[in-house]
């Protein structure tokens, strides 16, 4: 007892300068900036805690993932009970979701349809035989006290998830990598405890309890915060591609459970913790790193370390020990033995009769539901537009903003190229700074359509329409037209009236004119951007740079 | 365990060609053993048609007790509805009727609820649509009444458990609803054991039910004791209601069947108890005991009325998965069939130790017959039968232990003023709600569930079910139509001697021929055939096939009518109302 309790003060103080540590090794604030759009956050080598050993192989992390997808439905998996986020307390309870006695699960095929179609996306076996079963545990939001899940045959069993995410100096080279999926089962979601530690009662919302989940295993085969980190966002892109799951983190849709060990390659896995309270996909790559870390450390220190749920601090980017509230919990798994085995079909002519197809679900049917995949998109954007594939990740990645990338082409006669410039850096940049969606930006497609073609058309110049744009951001009642006509923006195309400010403006620095004279050609740009300001911008350099070198020559 | 064995036998089909059978089974399991009335059974049918063993010395026949009252007995609805439609009775006092008989009889503790205002406004209903003649159908205006395990909606469903006492549930068991819904006047929920775990509807929070046959004349005129010391047992778990039909105070009431709950009180107070298969009956609003086995039982005065409501409550439910469509049945029962075409098989196994000489009399005597009319009767094997019981006993507890963890105090039911923690609040609750007996139950089910235990224990009892389900299977296959069995090993215990075992030990004894049936999922139903030496019942049980319930039924009217069981006469009505009264002082005590 002693020893070990000895051990604990130990490792105490390792976390505390581990967290400070950590806090100037990964530049956190921007990886917590960027990691939601393009994989900008720091090389692998950098993620990847060195610890310095002597002559041994380096340790390296081992991450598996827990992921529990809420399934995106009307009615929760087994009672017609809807589901919504946010609605009033227990406003969204059947009796089956309360568990009052003599009530009968009956299963949601939505969600059954929503499991499998997401099965087949991740390249999974579907079971045509899966089994429910009830795993006991006595919990205040677990009102049955059980909760009824897949334990021995899922509804979809080895898959795969591929997912990519950037190295190099420049954060511009993908790398590809997959990780297996162990299965996915369907169970019930439990209800909401809210704790009141002043008046020492506990407040019940049962509104989530019996909402479908699918349960997706991913083996233990990713090695740090950043692979788990890309794994999670490209899962999330292809749940909400399905339709299957919000999968938004933060409303609790999608939770990540992390299985976290480290060894050195070659030798058996470490012990594991199971590391909870995982809100995001950034806390999800921190807390990973954080625990690798730990844990890296505590063998230093010839500690060991325990098998236990540590929740994740999101404050101070730590990981703590939970009060184990599961302990050697024994869930006396037995048969749900009000639920038939679910069978699917494999086509229309696999249902027996006697059976309406109608109410069976079919994976051929569901098959040719599947829509274009994250992948397959980024594929078809870089083949298809010619854009680098750093930028097919940016246009996957934010909801809405391929569909606005590829109307603003449609509607436009400007390359592609030029199209994801404006889109990647003033209108994601806009988008960012204010925190807005895609869905939410006060400039349409076609309004910016109208803005790239002015400036392809010479109308105006390229600086300006990055001004107009930020005019258009303001006043989006108004059109591209209003704007430039209201500010006087059209580019000064009448040559007499360019010869007339050049002249204005040569007259006016004459010890500039006679460096250049002099031979001093770099000066000429001075005189440029002299023409520009007087200008607001609205002349064509190309036409200006060939009218003052006339006139100083 | 038997070692596999291949028999072949020579058996002949109901056609009447010979076939030539090769039983493969490694077991060793559901075999016919030999032609004819066996042995063991054909000594003792030579008897006369009377429960009474050779050795009885009393002169007196079992009708005797009610004479000339056989006859009114049978297809009681059916004659009733037609009265109601002619005007002869009306609804309102056909409820008031059993509503005063319920409050007659107060004293066999059958109810725990009396519904007597709103079944009184149900049956005037009924009586306003079957003036316009426009009846809903047979059971418009009947009265009926629930074991208190179904839930009923805006009406207390207690389980007979502290832990629902109170409890009112917001919906109605669709069995019960189908039963509203047909104009069926609800006129009181039934007393039962706690959560229908018991065989003797004696453990349970109101007390234990009284068997009405303990207050006839023949039963009263061999007592010593008086009537509030010496009675016997209704049988349970559904005592209650099967107490309720024989003491004529409902005309039919549904009970539930996990491993004979329906059949062994319909056994022991001489009422037709039908089992039906397994997922033909919606078990929605059941409280459950064994989900995988449970069935709403139907309790009624004869096999006709059994047949006229298994045909209004079976179906597939969409609140229930494990439903099935029912096969079409026609409108009533055949009047004539051919008995010869039927072919009875007579379990060897279940000529087992403590089966009564009583009750094997009447085993022979109605073998005897079926074969006297011709019909085909063999003797046929169910090794595996044995093991059912302790199989159960496994199944039972697992799933209790599961069901029950729903009870924890905090959405409904009782809730202990314990609070100083949530784990401590749902330790003290659930010591309180529940009895011993669940309380054993729950214990043994988590511990057969641990995860170092479910191999050893749940498979195992699984596999050995699987077993039993092909013993039966097999003998089906083999070309039987029914199984003819008794359905308890003898007539009612006194309670006096029944509570001096547990109640562990009695479930164990008292379900033994009626639980293999709920292992299989197969429709049993139990027929009364005549009276003990001691004036109670004695029933025999038929098993058919499954979803073969309406040929397992037009045999058990064959054999009803066949058998001439007697109608109930309750002791005379001066000592009634004083032994009520000695009665009621006591239940209320017991109840409250």
């Amino acid at each position: 007892m002693a020893t070990s309790s000895s051990g604990y003060s130990r490792m105490f103080c390792k976390l505390r300068k581990y967290a400070n540590k950590s806090q100037s090794l990964y530049h956190i604030d921007s990886f917590n900036l960027k990691i939601r759009r393009i994989w900008t956050s720091g090389s692998k080598t950098q993620l990847q805690p060195k610890v310095n050993t002597k002559s041994l192989p380096q340790m390296v992390g081992v991450v598996g993932l827990e992921v529990h997808a809420q399934i995106q439905s009307t009615s929760k998996l087994f009672s017609g009970s809807h589901v919504r986020f946010l609605a009033p307390p227990n406003s969204l309870v059947s009796h089956f979701d309360a568990s009052l006695p003599g009530t009968l699960p009956v299963l949601n095929r939505r969600c059954v349809e929503a499991a499998v179609l997401t099965g087949l996306a991740l390249n999974c076996t579907i079971n045509r035989k899966s089994l429910f079963d009830r795993k006991h545990y006595f919990y205040a939001d677990m009102p049955a006290g059980y909760q009824i899940t897949q334990q021995r045959v899922p509804i979809a069993v080895n898959g795969m998830l591929v997912y990519s995410h950037f190295e190099g100096r420049r954060r511009n080279q993908v790398v590809t990598k997959s990780v297996k999926i162990k299965q996915i089962q369907l169970e019930q979601d439990s209800g909401k405890s809210l704790h009141d530690d002043e008046q020492s009662q506990t407040l019940i919302d049962l509104n989530r309890a019996g909402v479908g989940l699918m349960e997706l295993v991913m083996e233990p085969e990713m090695c740090c915060g950043e692979e788990a980190a890309a794994a999670v966002r490209e899962l999330q892109l292809i749940l909400q591609a399905l339709g299957t799951c919000q999968a938004n983190m933060a409303e609790g849709q999608l939770r990540v459970d992390a299985n976290v060990s480290v060894h050195r390659p070659g030798e058996p896995l470490g012990v594991r913790t199971e590391v909870k309270n995982i809100n995001s996909v950034r806390h999800l790559a921190k807390a990973i790193d954080y625990e690798i870390q730990r844990q890296m450390e505590v063998l230093q220190s010839a500690g060991k370390v325990l098998n236990e749920t540590r929740a994740f601090d999101s404050k101070s980017g730590n990981t703590i020990p939970m009060r184990d509230k599961e302990g050697l919990q024994d869930y006396r798994f037995m048969p749900e033995p009000n639920l038939p085995p679910l069978f699917v079909y494999e086509s229309k002519a696999s249902v027996p009769a006697g059976v309406d197809p109608a109410q069976v679900v079919v994976i051929d049917r569901l098959s040719a539901q599947l829509p274009e995949l994250p992948s397959v998109k980024r594929t078809r954007l870089v083949e298809t537009y010619g854009i680098l594939q750093e930028h097919s990740f940016t246009l996957v990645n934010e909801d809405g903003l391929m569909d606005y990338f590829e109307n603003v082409v449609q509607t436009t006669k400007a390359e592609p190229r030029k199209v994801i410039g404006w889109v990647i850096k003033e209108l994601m940049g806009n988008l960012n700074s204010q925190n807005l969606k895609v869905s939410q930006s006060p400039i349409s497609p076609c309004a910016l359509a109208e803005l790239i073609n002015l400036a392809e058309s010479g109308h105006i110049s390229s600086s300006t329409a990055k001004q107009v744009f930020q005019e258009m951001w303001k006043a989006p009642e108004k059109t591209v037209g209003q704007i430039v006509k209201e500010q006087d923006l059209w580019m000064i195309n009448d040559k007499e009236e360019l010869q007339k400010i050049c002249r204005r403006i040569v007259d006016s620095h004459p010890e500039e004119v006679q460096i250049i004279r002099r031979g001093n050609k770099k000066v000429l740009n001075k005189l440029m951007g002299e023409v520009q300001r007087e200008t607001k911008g609205r002349t064509d350099p190309v036409q200006v740079r060939a009218i003052l070198e006339k006139m100083v020559s | 365990m038997e070692s596999p064995t291949i028999t072949a036998s020579r058996s002949v089909s109901r056609r009447g060609e010979k076939r030539f059978h090769v039983e493969i089974s490694k077991t060793g399991g559901g075999e016919v053993v030999a032609q004819g009335l066996p042995a063991w059974l054909s000594t003792l049918s030579a008897g006369p048609a009377s429960a009474r063993g050779p050795e009885s010395a009393s002169p007196q026949p079992p009708t005797r007790a009610a004479p000339n009252t056989a006859q009114t007995c049978r297809h009681l609805h059916s004659k009733v509805s037609q009265a109601l439609r002619d005007g002869r009775v009306s609804a309102t006092e056909l409820c008031r009727k059993c509503i005063d008989q319920i409050q007659r009889t107060h004293y066999l503790n059958a109810f725990i609820t009396i519904t007597g205002e709103t079944a009184m406004e149900q049956a005037q209903r009924a009586d306003n649509r079957i003036r316009t003649g426009k009846p809903l159908g047979p059971l418009d205006g009947i009265p009926f009444s629930v074991k208190d395990n179904f839930c009923t909606e805006n009406i207390k469903t207690t389980c007979a458990s502290k832990m629902l006492k109170g409890y009112v549930p917001p919906f109605s068991a669709t069995v019960v609803q189908k039963l509203l819904d047909q104009g069926a006047v609800l006129v009181g929920k039934t007393n039962l054991d706690e959560f229908a775990m018991g065989a003797g509807s004696t453990d349970g929070v109101f007390g234990p039910v009284r068997n009405p046959w303990s207050y006839t004349t023949l039963y009263r005129e061999q007592s010593t004791e008086d009537p509030d010391s010496d009675w016997a047992i209704s049988g349970g778990s559904s005592g209650g209601s099967a107490a309720a039909v024989a003491a004529l105070s409902s005309f039919l009431a549904l009970g539930s069947d996990t491993g004979g709950s329906t059949r062994n009180p319909g056994s022991l107070c001489g009422v037709v108890a039908l089992k039906p298969t397994y997922g033909l009956l919606s078990r929605h609003g059941l409280i459950p005991l064994v989900n995988s086995m449970d069935v709403p039982g139907i309790m009624t005065r004869s096999v006709h009325d059994a047949a006229t409501v298994l045909r209004i409550l079976q179906g597939r439910d969409e609140r229930d998965s494990t439903t099935v469509q029912a096969p079409s049945t026609p409108p009533s029962l055949p009047e004539h069939f051919d008995i010869r075409d039927i072919c009875v098989g007579i379990p060897k196994e279940y000529h087992a130790p403590g089966l009564s000489t009583d009750t094997l009399a009447q085993w022979s005597r109605v073998a005897a017959m079926f074969e006297q009319a011709g019909a085909r009767v063999q003797e046929v094997s169910l090794p595996h039968t044995q093991h059912s019981i302790v199989c159960y006993h496994v199944l039972c507890c697992c799933e209790v232990a599961s069901n029950m963890a729903r009870f924890d105090g905090l959405e409904y039911g009782h809730r202990s003023t314990i609070d100083s923690s949530t784990d401590a609040m749902y330790a003290t609750t659930r010591h309180e709600g529940f009895n011993n007996v669940v309380r054993r139950r729950i214990l043994s089910g988590n511990y057969f569930l641990l995860k170092s235990n479910y191999e050893r224990y749940f498979v195992k009892a699984q596999q050995m079910r699987r077993l039993i389900t092909e013993d039966l299977k097999n003998v089906f296959r083999s070309g039987i139509d029914v199984l003819l069995t008794p359905t308890t090993l003898s007539d009612a215990a006194r309670y006096t001697d029944f509570i001096q075992e547990d109640n562990r030990t009695r479930s164990a004894q008292e379900d033994v021929f009626t639980q293999p049936v709920n292992m299989a999922g197969l429709p049993a139903v139990t027929v009364p055939t005549a009276l003990s030496r001691r004036g109670l019942p004695i029933s025999l049980q038929l098993i058919g096939q499954t979803l073969q319930d309406w040929k397992l039924l037009t045999v058990a009217h064959w054999m009803e009518q066949q058998v001439n069981f007697p109608m109930i006469h309750l002791h005379g009505d001066s000592d009634e109302r004083k032994l009520d009264r000695s009665v009621r002082e006591r239940t209320h005590t017991i109840g409250s």
